[in-house]
């Protein structure tokens, strides 16, 4: 199942670190560090199913 | 071009078919004479199931086109009894290397695994794989094979098929009980039927050009992506027979494939690709072509008395080498059940289970090929990005290597959820199950070395083949009221008439114990196992493996 309570133990430190692997950054290697995220971050989690429930719900919010 | 080989002519032969007032039936009649179609009628013929073989033109291949042919095609052939010509013509290879830029980022060996008669791929010309076919066929002399006949019209009925067929001395009819139509992407059967062909279209365009050099690189799949002699695309590099080497060079949707065909545009991309390694080598250019490719199938293989095979049937894109090894497992598949309809051994739904297990492969081969090739040509900006984000992992990390697709290269279908299967009722080792390929194992019989395979292969163009596992206390004769050829398998040496497990790996492969029994179908995919041989069982498995039983019985539970 895939967590969507609070689980990131310190989420301002988290989310300053998330922008300033793009601070210097143009547009093109910035989507280049998201994707390398992306694919380290979804080794870690590994189960395909946790996976896919992730890849919905990002679907569905572009929607929205 | 073309300095190693150069096609043969086939003559034009008129038929007593031609007469005038004539119209002549027979039992199959094939239309296509590329490997899918030579190989129906070699195994039919090796069934005794006569056959008339059209084709529109009168030669093989012009150009190597498919050259990888996977382990389980070769055998096939053993069974249908060319495998060693193509093998010792062919070139072997189990390494495959992936580089991304200047860095080699994965390698991958196909065959780990010791005691398999043939290795994981050989890579030969179409046109040799083609001509050694045509030379079984023509030593068993069960085919009537027509050159230059071109099939222009088709009328599918209940109880036959009619065909219209344009030759230089104009135009017959001919009909046949059954029709195979194994006539390629552009199938005249399929086009003259109507029957839609469905899937997508790829608009990237590829550069084939054969090479012939005496370089000693190793026999072994090169895969680039990003390379620095071919900046933004892919290449490959592979090794055929005669000293020809296959490159091929990824060049975008917008090239112009007339220009890149000129051999001043080409000798440069060879150039740039064999670089340093060439040494001074020199290579001359064998064959050029610029393509493009389709991921299609037809939702049916079988439309009354029409079968379709291979390319006619189903169009993958060539990551994978899923095309021509998916059309001779068409035809393995396909032989033994219409030779059982023909000789009312079976009833007609048998030809059912051939659209059946046969669909299911090609929407494997489909799904592998439609990922390896949206890896290979990005769609979209989103997707180029993930990709290259892939591969500069894989420099460093494990993990994205197994993301990293260049091809999945072809593996024998599983019928894992076939009609005909019976299910386990006792337990197995999930490694093999109802509905796979039997896999291989070295043995001796008669004190002499042999392969599992062949010994099977043999049988198995005879019709089902009962496996049984023992200890030296069961024998075959208990088998004889079930009237299924039997194989005994020891594991202790000289039994005369059995076959003996010399590495044990045979017992190990089919997770067997004494007393273990299978029933082998005779395209050798296993059709059902029991921990003991029960005459009964046997008896209702082989009635569900051929059709007997309805095949939407509410009591077949899928393995």
């Amino acid at each position: 199942m895939l967590m969507l309570e609070p689980n990131i133990s310190s989420p301002d430190d988290f989310y300053e670190a998330l922008i300033d692997l793009h601070r210097e950054l143009g547009e093109d290697a910035s989507a280049a560090a998201n994707a390398r995220l992306v694919l380290l971050l979804a080794n870690h989690i590994g189960d395909l199913e946790v996976l896919k429930q992730a890849i919905n719900l990002a679907a569905q919010d572009s929607d929205g | 071009m073309h300095s190693t080989y150069s096609n043969p002519r086939f003559a034009y032969r008129r038929s007593p078919d031609q007469l005038p007032g004539r119209v002549a039936r027979h039992p199959v009649v094939i239309v296509g004479a590329g490997p899918v179609g030579v190989a129906a009628a070699i195994d039919l013929g090796l069934r005794g199931v006569r056959t008339v073989l059209l084709d529109d033109n009168d030669t093989v291949s012009v150009g190597s086109r498919a050259v990888c042919h996977a382990k389980r095609t070769l055998e096939i052939l053993d069974r249908l009894g060319c495998g060693d010509a193509i093998v010792d013509k062919g070139v072997r290879w189990n390494l495959g290397k992936v580089f991304f830029g200047e860095r080699k980022i994965y390698e991958f060996n196909l065959q780990s695994e010791a005691g398999h008669r043939r290795p994981a791929f050989i890579n030969l010309q179409q046109y040799h794989f083609e001509e050694m076919l045509l030379q079984r066929l023509a030593e068993l002399r069960t085919t009537d094979l027509r050159w230059r006949n071109q099939v222009v019209n088709v009328r599918n009925s209940d109880d036959g098929v009619e065909l219209e067929i344009d030759t230089p001395d104009g135009t017959y009819r001919l009909a046949a009980d059954w029709l195979i139509a194994a006539d390629g992407a552009r199938s005249a059967v399929r086009n003259a039927l109507r029957l839609d062909f469905r899937g997508r279209e790829f608009n990237e365009r590829f550069l084939i050009a054969d090479v012939v050099m005496k370089a000693d690189f190793p026999a072994e799949r090169w895969f680039w992506f990003d390379p620095p002699f071919h900046r933004n695309q892919s290449a490959l590099l592979h090794r055929q027979a005669d000293n020809v080497w296959r490159l091929d060079f990824q060049l975008g949707p917008d090239a112009d494939p007339e220009l890149e065909k000129l051999p001043e545009r080409v000798i440069p991309r060879v150039r740039a690709m064999l670089g340093e390694r060439l040494g001074g080598v020199e290579f001359e250019l064998e064959w050029v072509s610029v393509y493009t490719f389709q991921c299609r199938r037809m939702e049916h293989f079988r439309h009354g008395r029409v079968l379709f095979a291979g390319d006619a049937a189903h169009l993958v894109s060539p990551f994978g080498a899923r095309g021509a090894n998916s059309g001779i497992q068409d035809i393995d598949n396909l032989a033994w059940k219409l030779e059982l309809v023909l000789t009312g051994k079976a009833p007609h739904a048998l030809l059912d289970s051939y659209d059946e297990e046969r669909a299911m492969a090609a929407d494997e081969n489909i799904l592998n090929s439609t990922r390896s090739t949206d890896f290979i040509s990005p769609k979209n900006r989103a997707s180029r990005i993930m990709r290259d984000a892939v591969l500069a992992l894989s420099a460093r990390h494990a993990f994205a290597r197994t993301l990293v697709n260049s091809g999945r290269l072809s593996r024998p279908a599983v019928y894992r959820q076939s009609s005909l299967n019976t299910p386990d009722g006792e337990k197995f080792n999930d490694d093999l199950c109802p509905g796979a390929p039997c896999p291989d194992a070295p043995i001796d019989v008669d004190g002499k070395p042999n392969w599992l395979i062949d010994c099977l292969g043999r049988a198995c163009s005879r019709g089902f083949v009962g496996l049984q596992f023992s200890d030296g206390k069961h024998s075959a004769n208990m088998n004889q009221s079930s009237g299924i050829e039997t194989l005994l398998i020891t594991r202790e040496p000289g039994n005369p008439g059995t076959v003996h497990d010399r590495e044990g790996l045979a017992f190990r492969r089919y997770d067997a114990q004494p007393g273990t029994y299978y029933l082998i179908r005779p395209d050798q995919h296993v059709a059902a196992r029991w921990r003991s041989f029960d005459a009964v069982a046997v008896a209702s498995a082989l009635a569900r493996a051929t059709a007997h039983h309805p095949v939407k019985d509410p009591a077949h539970a899928h393995a």
